[in-house]
């Protein structure tokens, strides 16, 4: 191939050109939301519920940015005689998104499936103290949350289901089943 | 009295074209160089895409503190924008759009165009020195070195058409050019239009305001209405530019009824010029300090020097 001396120049003048005629690829945020993918992570929502108040993620947390207060209530024995049992109660359950650095730990160390991303990412304040994200602002996101992305079509089952199933297998060879 | 009136709407006219075409050159900047690269460009100043973007901007300036360094030389700062501007104004003043349709007809038009242009360059040697600030003096020493350099092919390029066209008249030259001076000029075309970009600081010769090396070169402590003047002295200073080459390669008004449209003929000329500008600024990367000197030393000069050979035969030989 043999160059003709300034033909880079026309070259890079046609590309711009050509760039020109095609639309733009800005995405007019403000006016058009994004379409985020389901695992974005936006914002950590709490299901309250599924919260023991283990202590986990605060303990995990790089940024320490969970609060977490609770007590135990006593649930009298039912039997005479009987143990009292005690029971875990989420006081409060704060994430300070200050500071939180969106590293998803928490979110992964939860045993109970209490934490979940949102895609959610609108919530700039004013002012700091207002990143602070209560229990019951937290539970609000839970309702932004996408559900879970299927899973590929030859995956291995969910693990529970598999648990799940297999103990339905083995059930009927149980010893002492009455069936 | 007539000619009072005649000379205050010519003015008018002047004036009105200065303070109108850089800003419709500089939202053509905008517009165009968002869609080469891919965005959209200010989309919410004014109803329609943003036309109003430069009127906001100039608002927003109009806002701004103004701030002088205490360390500076105040009147030499304070007035460096005004003296980076003016030429640009005066320079359009002998500009032919029509036949016959021009500021003032100058015998000596094209040497008072280039004569006041060079006081451009003193504009940003003063805003440089008088700034107080080792890197602005540093930044208006680039300019200088590159306005002289670029200077030099810019005036034989511009000689090689006088001398083809046998007169100093902006009128006079675009009188006498001919379709076929695109070819036989075609050389002192590209050195003009080339050397304009280097003396209008425009990338990819901008090496003296490298917001990268030096922070926009002598123009650091320039905030507010002041720097907008400069800004508004390089938007002058493209349709200058554009003007010139099209009234001196390009033919000017010449075109289909030349007689009545000839001045629509001049402005889309212009325009396509400093879209040409704007499209330049897009694809290329700028140029370092070192090869910016080489290019205008050894490959601008040395062309304008054969153009100018080459003209003088055609003239003796015609």
């Amino acid at each position: 191939m043999v160059s003709v001396p300034g033909s880079g120049l026309l070259k890079g003048l046609a590309v711009t050109l050509r760039q020109m005629t095609r639309r733009s690829v800005t995405a007019h945020y403000p006016d058009a939301l994004p379409e985020l993918p389901p695992r974005s992570r936006g914002v950590i929502a709490l299901i309250e519920e599924n919260c023991t108040s283990c202590m986990l993620c605060a303990r995990e947390c790089p940024a320490w940015c969970i609060y977490i207060d609770s007590h135990k209530d006593v649930i009298p024995a039912t039997t005479e005689g009987g143990k009292d049992k005690t029971r875990n109660v989420l006081d409060r359950f704060a994430i300070d998104f200050s500071i939180c650095m969106y590293c998803s730990i928490c979110v992964e160390a939860c045993p109970f499936d209490a934490l979940h991303w949102s895609p959610e990412f609108e919530y700039a304040e004013l002012d700091i103290r207002e990143l602070t994200h209560e229990k019951d602002r937290l539970r609000e996101w839970m309702w932004t949350v996408p559900p879970p992305v299927a899973l590929d079509p030859h995956a291995e089952p969910a693990k529970e289901i598999g648990v799940a199933e297999k103990a339905a297998v083995r059930r009927p060879t149980a010893p002492g089943d009455p069936s | 009295m007539t000619d009072w009136v005649d000379l205050g709407v010519r003015l008018a006219l002047v004036l009105a074209a200065f303070l109108v075409v850089p800003l419709l050159v500089g939202q053509v900047e905008h517009k165009a160089m968002a869609h080469m690269q891919g965005r959209v460009g200010p989309m919410y100043a004014g109803a329609f895409h943003g036309w109003a973007q430069l009127v906001a901007d100039g608002v927003k300036f109009v806002q701004k503190e103004d701030v002088v360094p205490a360390a500076a030389d105040r009147t030499v700062f304070k007035i460096a924008p005004a003296v980076a501007l003016l030429p640009y104004l005066v320079a359009l003043l002998v500009i032919p759009v029509g036949p016959g349709l021009v500021g003032q007809d100058l015998g000596v038009g094209l040497f008072f165009v280039l004569a006041v242009m060079g006081v451009g360059v003193i504009g940003s040697l003063m805003g440089g020195w008088s700034s107080a600030n080792k890197f602005s003096l540093l930044g208006g020493i680039r300019v200088a070195a590159q306005l002289m350099a670029y200077e030099l092919p810019f005036v034989l390029a511009a000689a090689s058409v006088a001398m083809a066209a046998g007169t100093l008249s902006l009128t006079g030259i675009v009188q006498a050019w001919e379709p076929w001076w695109l070819l036989w000029q075609g050389i002192a075309a590209v050195v003009f239009f080339v050397a304009g970009l280097a003396e209008v600081q425009r990338p990819p010769f901008d090496m003296p305001v490298a917001d990268a090396e030096i922070v926009f070169g002598p123009y650091t402590e320039y905030g507010g209405l002041r720097f907008a003047l400069f800004i508004l002295a390089e938007y002058a200073g493209i349709v200058v530019l554009s003007a010139l080459t099209t009234v001196l390669f390009l033919g000017g008004w010449h075109g289909p009824w030349e007689d009545q449209l000839g001045w629509l003929w001049t402005l889309l000329k212009v325009l396509a010029v400093s879209f040409v500008v704007i499209w330049v600024r897009v694809a290329y990367p700028r140029l370092r300090e070192d090869q910016l000197q080489r290019f205008a030393w050894q490959g601008l000069v040395p062309l304008a020097l054969l153009q100018l050979a080459i003209t003088a035969v055609g003239v003796v030989a015609w």
